[in-house]
């Protein structure tokens, strides 16, 4: 019997959830995947932050055009419609309003929304914040994909982040192995449990107060 | 007649003094004016606060920059790199100066300072330690930060096509930030792939008006710092 989701479950249960015609910020890591599983007769238009709309998968070795990159500085290729622009309108569609879902990877996020996933705080680490900061407070819909726990079993769904903060209460759902988890203004609340989890190991797996799904 | 064109990116960089705060236009490798760094690499002015979005990559370009020690400062908003320890290892050991700044916050820096907008206010950093020492101010019921708008010296750019008035065209997204700077540096300096007699870029098409370049340097065929790094290549 299954337990949990898979990374590509997770990407699928995200995608689900967003609305066809959105413009959509993808996160890199597991939040890319998502991509790969848009639902029948939807589309969605995907935003990359150093200045396009209409982004395609990765090209083939002649596609290749060594200027097109998307944010995590990967070669991607342009979809029929895709449109060009630089950062300061790139970054209005952000801060403006103007992208629907943003779909983020995490080191933690807490049960009053904020969200943590820019650095680790460590006396030896280089910041390096990239977009993460706009994305947070601009789009309205910010999703996060991530693993319950960290690899060493830590919960990554905490009552308060201890790593520095990338946005405070900004975050609405969160996808992970175990369940689809709401952030609501009295904390975490579980929307739909993963195939063969129990409510009670999200609960154990999860640093903050938890309520059932309806 | 106006014609900003340059003889050689030698010539394009030769009045950057020690000291001067420089804009390099890209976004990783991506648009990034090689050629440009690589001259002033050659003409050797040090003690440069350089504003880009990141920090170079492999041990050239940019980075090659840096490692020759001609930067005192960095300012952007994502100095890791997958390609590059030049950077890190300088940083750890207290060797040069960084300022990070959230990417649209760094974009709108440039831009405002283009606009003659001295500053502006962003939810952006709002309850993060970047907003540390900076001035909020509520609007609506919401938080903002007020940011400084940012200018250089120098902006040093690669485009795609240009005319002798210094209009431009980019390359996909190699375009990123260099439309900014163009607007927000003293001296514009660009490196055309292509460069056109006036008249033969289509009005519509043009995406930085020449009333924001200075000088104009052709550049065909540019190297690409991917190429550069697969090969194995350091500029010194």
């Amino acid at each position: 019997m299954s337990h949990g989701w898979t990374r590509e479950q997770m990407a699928a249960r995200a995608a689900h959830d967003i609305p066809d015609g959105a413009y959509v910020n993808l996160g890199i890591g597991i939040p890319e995947l998502v991509t790969q599983f848009v639902p029948e007769g939807r589309e969605f238009i995907y935003h990359t932050e150093n200045g396009m709309l209409g982004m395609g998968p990765p090209p083939t070795e002649d596609e290749r055009d060594l200027d097109l990159m998307n944010a995590g500085k990967k070669y991607v290729t342009e979809l029929p419609g895709a449109v060009y622009f630089h950062h300061a309108d790139s970054f209005s569609m952000i801060r403006g309003g103007h992208i629907d879902v943003c779909v983020l990877g995490t080191m933690q996020v807490a049960e009053n929304g904020d969200i943590a996933n820019w650095s680790t705080g460590a006396p030896d680490a280089i910041p390096a914040v990239g977009g993460a900061m706009d994305l947070v407070q601009g789009v309205e819909k910010i999703y996060v994909i991530t693993q319950h726990t960290t690899k060493t079993g830590e919960p990554k769904l905490v009552g308060r982040c201890s790593y520095p903060l990338t946005g405070a209460g900004v975050v609405s759902r969160i996808f992970t192995d175990l369940a689809v988890v709401d952030v609501t203004p009295d904390g975490f609340q579980v929307v739909e449990l993963a195939p063969g989890v129990d409510f009670d190991e999200v609960q154990q797996k999860t640093g903050a107060p938890i309520r059932p799904p309806a | 007649m106006i014609n900003k064109q340059c003889p050689s990116v030698a010539e394009a960089v030769a009045d950057i003094p020690d000291g001067a705060t420089v804009m390099v236009g890209g976004f990783g490798a991506s648009g990034s004016p090689v050629e440009l760094l690589h001259a002033l690499i050659d003409h050797g002015a040090r003690d440069l606060t350089v504003i880009n979005n990141n920090t170079g990559n492999g041990e050239v370009g940019l980075a090659a920059l840096i490692g020759n020690g001609q930067v005192r400062k960095m300012i952007c908003s994502f100095p890791r790199s997958s390609q590059s320890k030049v950077f890190p290892e300088l940083y750890r050991a207290g060797r040069i100066e960084l300022e990070v700044v959230p990417q649209g916050t760094l974009a709108e820096r440039i831009r405002a300072a283009g606009a003659g907008i001295p500053a502006f206010y962003t939810p952006t950093a709002v309850g993060t330690v970047l907003a540390e020492g900076k001035e909020s101010r509520e609007f609506d019921g919401r938080e903002y930060l007020m940011e400084r708008w940012l200018k250089a010296d120098f902006a040093l750019i690669k485009c795609e096509t240009a005319d002798p008035l210094g209009n431009l065209t980019f390359n996909k997204t190699g375009r990123n930030f260099s439309p900014l700077m163009c607007m927000a540096a003293t001296t514009t300096i660009v490196q055309a792939t292509h460069l056109v007699a006036r008249g033969n870029i289509n009005p519509e098409h043009i995406v930085t008006p020449g009333i924001f370049v200075d000088r104009v340097v052709e550049v065909p065929d540019p190297v690409h710092e991917d190429i550069l790094i697969a090969e194995g290549r350091r500029y010194a």
